[in-house]
């Protein structure tokens, strides 16, 4: 009972956490520092606890079994505690650096950290899934608040543009999302994940339903990660939400619609079992993952290409990212998923890192956003453009940063199990993406600003800085720091 | 099979003949004077005024959001008072902890003004 | 008495589920778009109720709460990003709202 309470003691701390904020708000209405503290300990501690479950995880015999509690409705996976971890890592870098900029562009409301709060909350639900219920309660939780995220300038009509847009088809991608769910308990009689496995080895499953309701958690969750052909809302939310937030939205929120992936696919076709429908199914449903991994990857770069605006460009490629992460759920052996853990972890950090980067210098609306305005960066900031090379190249894929080695694991995981045409395109869409990541860093090292230098603080968010890029480095040069740990978890 | 369905197709058959005669019977039976105060907009006793597709004070949209978001709670509840006798405890703590939930979301509303009407 | 069979009920559900689509896919008005996502919603707690009694299984009714409490909160927000909108742009239509598109 104790250990239970120890290891689920990162889903109390978070849920206490949220909901204090949220009460305690309109009490401090004059400081609004409390509530930013609160919400910052609240993380911290939700990772520490997350971190020592995952300890005593790696301390069991078999730390690639999930055991559940609550009635078969939460597991303790260490995948599990994983993405607890990264999830809290993403919220202390969002709100490190979001005081300073929002008390700018419009005035520091604590909503924002309570928000921020419970959406992580939803991602740790999310990730903790042991049953479609709980997985489709955090899936709402956090999308909930990431919708009112988006529109948060509420007095910017791009900020409630892009809400408007975000909320209108993340609710119509709920629809099939929960469509799929229903038609899964209608192939197997059961929402628990590890009886919807065990139902489909022993194929006592209706396969028509099955496959209806896999392809709509497919449409629903690819709605999710803004993966083609369901990718058009992400560039129009990303550049109308706040920019802190827009980094928020694009790392954490793809790193969670991965990790249901991951969940589903793994109960689905975890145990491949006798029946020869499952097992042709398997193959097709990979072989239509592939085909969207591709397809997204190659038509994210190439619009990113053509880009003026510094946000639609990161957003473009950010769907291009998308692509890549699915390419570890297409290879779905040991190396694919922790693969996807390893670069889930890097682009949360070069990506937040680098809308970090762009919110410092984003001037009231819509200023300082061209990627012309970058000209002659590296002459006022040398600091920032450095910082900004570094999360480019690891964008890019450039050894010897993290990104490199996210994509090092996903494409070798990929050849591995025989997609190499797969990764064939996947390299060939890296080298598009390298024209306007290096092309960006150009700009700020080898051509004159024909503009007023731009002005950039900092704040809080020099400490947010300092840790993604600490993290993009150290996770470039040592990755078995992190892969030794990703691996023991499949 | 189809039989099944008969009571039902009697039920509908009989319920709109019931209506369509009444409302013939009204028609021929009933004395017609038309007054200014009959020919005038229903809108409970009131003396209606303006225009029916005025705008509503955003006041009235953010009210109904409250009950919407407060009125679910009894979805909740239902399933758990219509088996509290054998339910016994601990559900009922988590009962607690529900409203606990929900009070902090009320607490918020109430002391940022959601409540308050002018 | 005889049963409807089961297959009906999806059939209903799989029909309302497509008006729903179709409604969202070609309305402009943000309201009428959010309603189709609730005939959506509900043409899935029709699919859920009847498997759940399908199976004699509880836990499929169970959702349906569920769906139903998120529904309410989507409503609630979806709303309340209406109403931001309307304030500004004085229009609920999503063809009017397009200011990032280039």
């Amino acid at each position: 009972m104790a250990n239970e309470t120890i290891l689920m003691l990162p889903l109390y701390l978070i849920g206490f956490f949220s909901l204090a904020a949220v009460g305690l708000d309109p009490l401090f209405s004059k400081n609004k520092k409390v509530i930013y503290y609160l919400s910052l300990i609240g993380l911290l501690e939700a990772a520490i606890s997350a971190g020592y479950a995952l300890y005593l995880h790696t301390l069991t015999p078999a730390p690639n079994i999930e055991i559940s509690y609550a009635k078969n409705m939460v597991s303790t996976g260490g995948m599990a505690y994983f993405f607890d971890i990264l999830f809290c890592l993403s919220g202390i870098l969002i709100l490190l650096s979001s005081p300073r900029y929002f008390t700018r562009e419009y005035k520091e409301l604590s909503e924002f950290y309570s928000l921020i709060l419970l959406s992580v909350s939803g991602m740790m639900i999310m990730a903790h899934s042991a049953n479609l219920l709980v997985l489709f309660i955090g899936i709402e939780i956090m999308s909930l608040s990431f919708y009112i995220l988006a529109g948060f300038i509420r007095i910017r009509i791009m900020s409630v543009e892009a809400a408007l847009k975000y909320f209108l088809l993340g609710a119509f991608s709920t629809g099939f999302l929960v469509y799929g769910i229903a038609m899964i308990y209608g192939a197997t009689g059961t929402l628990t994940l590890s009886v919807i496995q065990l139902s489909i080895q022993t194929n006592t499953i209706n396969s028509l339903y099955l496959t209806i309701g896999i392809g709509l958690i497919i449409i629903g969750l690819s709605f999710k990660a803004a993966i083609f052909p369901f990718h058009q809302w992400a560039p129009d939310v990303y550049h109308g939400s706040p920019t802190v937030i827009a980094g928020f939205l694009s790392a954490a929120g793809k790193a969670a619609a991965m990790m249901a992936f991951i969940i589903i696919a793994r109960a689905i076709f975890g145990g491949l079992s006798q029946n020869n429908f499952v097992k042709d199914l398997y193959v097709d449903v990979r072989l239509v993952l592939a085909v969207l991994s591709a397809a997204t990857m190659l038509i994210g770069n190439i619009t990113a290409l053509v880009q003026k605006n510094i946000k639609r460009m990161l957003a473009y490629s950010s769907v291009a990212h998308a692509g890549y992460l699915l390419m570890g759920v297409v290879a779905a052996n040991e190396r694919g998923w922790s693969g996807i853990l390893f670069y889930s972890t890097a682009y949360i950090l070069m990506q937040i890192g680098a809308f970090i980067v762009i919110s410092l210098s984003e001037r009231n609306d819509e200023q300082n956003l061209k990627i012309s305005e970058y000209r002659g960066f590296s002459k006022a900031h040398p600091y920032l453009a450095a910082i900004m090379s570094i999360f480019m190249f690891s964008l890019a894929g450039l050894p010897p940063f993290a990104g490199f080695f996210g994509k090092y694991y996903l494409f070798t995981a990929a050849v591995e199990t025989g997609y190499v045409w797969l990764t064939i395109v996947a390299v060939i869409s890296s080298l598009i993406s390298m024209y306007f990541y290096i092309g960006l860093i150009i700009k700020m090292y080898f051509e004159d600003p024909d503009t007023q230098p731009m002005v950039a603080e900092s704040g809080h968010a020099v400490l947010a800085l300092t840790l993604s890029t600490a993290g993009v480095m150290i996770f470039g040069i040592f990755p078995s720091l992190l892969m030794d740990i990703a691996k023991i978890f499949f | 099979m189809l039989e099944a369905y008969f009571p039902l197709i009697i039920m509908v058959v009989f319920g709109f003949a019931v209506a369509f005669i009444f409302m013939l019977l009204s028609q021929w039976l009933g004395a017609r004077r038309g007054t200014k105060e009959k020919q005038t907009v229903y809108e409970s006793g009131m003396v209606p005024y303006g225009n029916a597709r005025e705008r509503f004070s955003v006041k009235f949209y953010l009210v109904a959001v409250s009950f919407i978001v407060f009125d679910i709670e009894v979805v909740f509840l239902y399933p758990w008072a219509i088996q509290f006798k054998e339910l016994g405890i601990v559900p009922f703590i988590a009962v607690l902890i529900f409203i606990a939930i929900l009070f902090i979301g009320y607490f918020y509303e109430y002391k940022k003004g959601g409540l308050k009407w002018d | 008495m005889n049963e409807i069979p089961q297959g009906y009920y999806l059939l209903l559900a799989g029909v309302l589920f497509t008006i729903g689509t179709i409604g969202v896919l070609t309305r402009r008005n943000a309201i009428i778009i959010f309603m189709s996502i609730e005939l959506m919603l509900n043409s899935v707690n029709l699919t859920l109720v009847a498997f759940s009694s399908f199976f004699g299984d509880s836990s499929g009714q169970i959702f349906v709460f569920f769906v139903m409490a998120i529904a309410a909160a989507e409503a609630a927000v979806g709303l309340a990003i209406v109403l931001a909108l309307f304030r500004l742009k004085k229009t609920i239509y999503v063809d009017e709202a397009n200011i990032l598109k280039y």
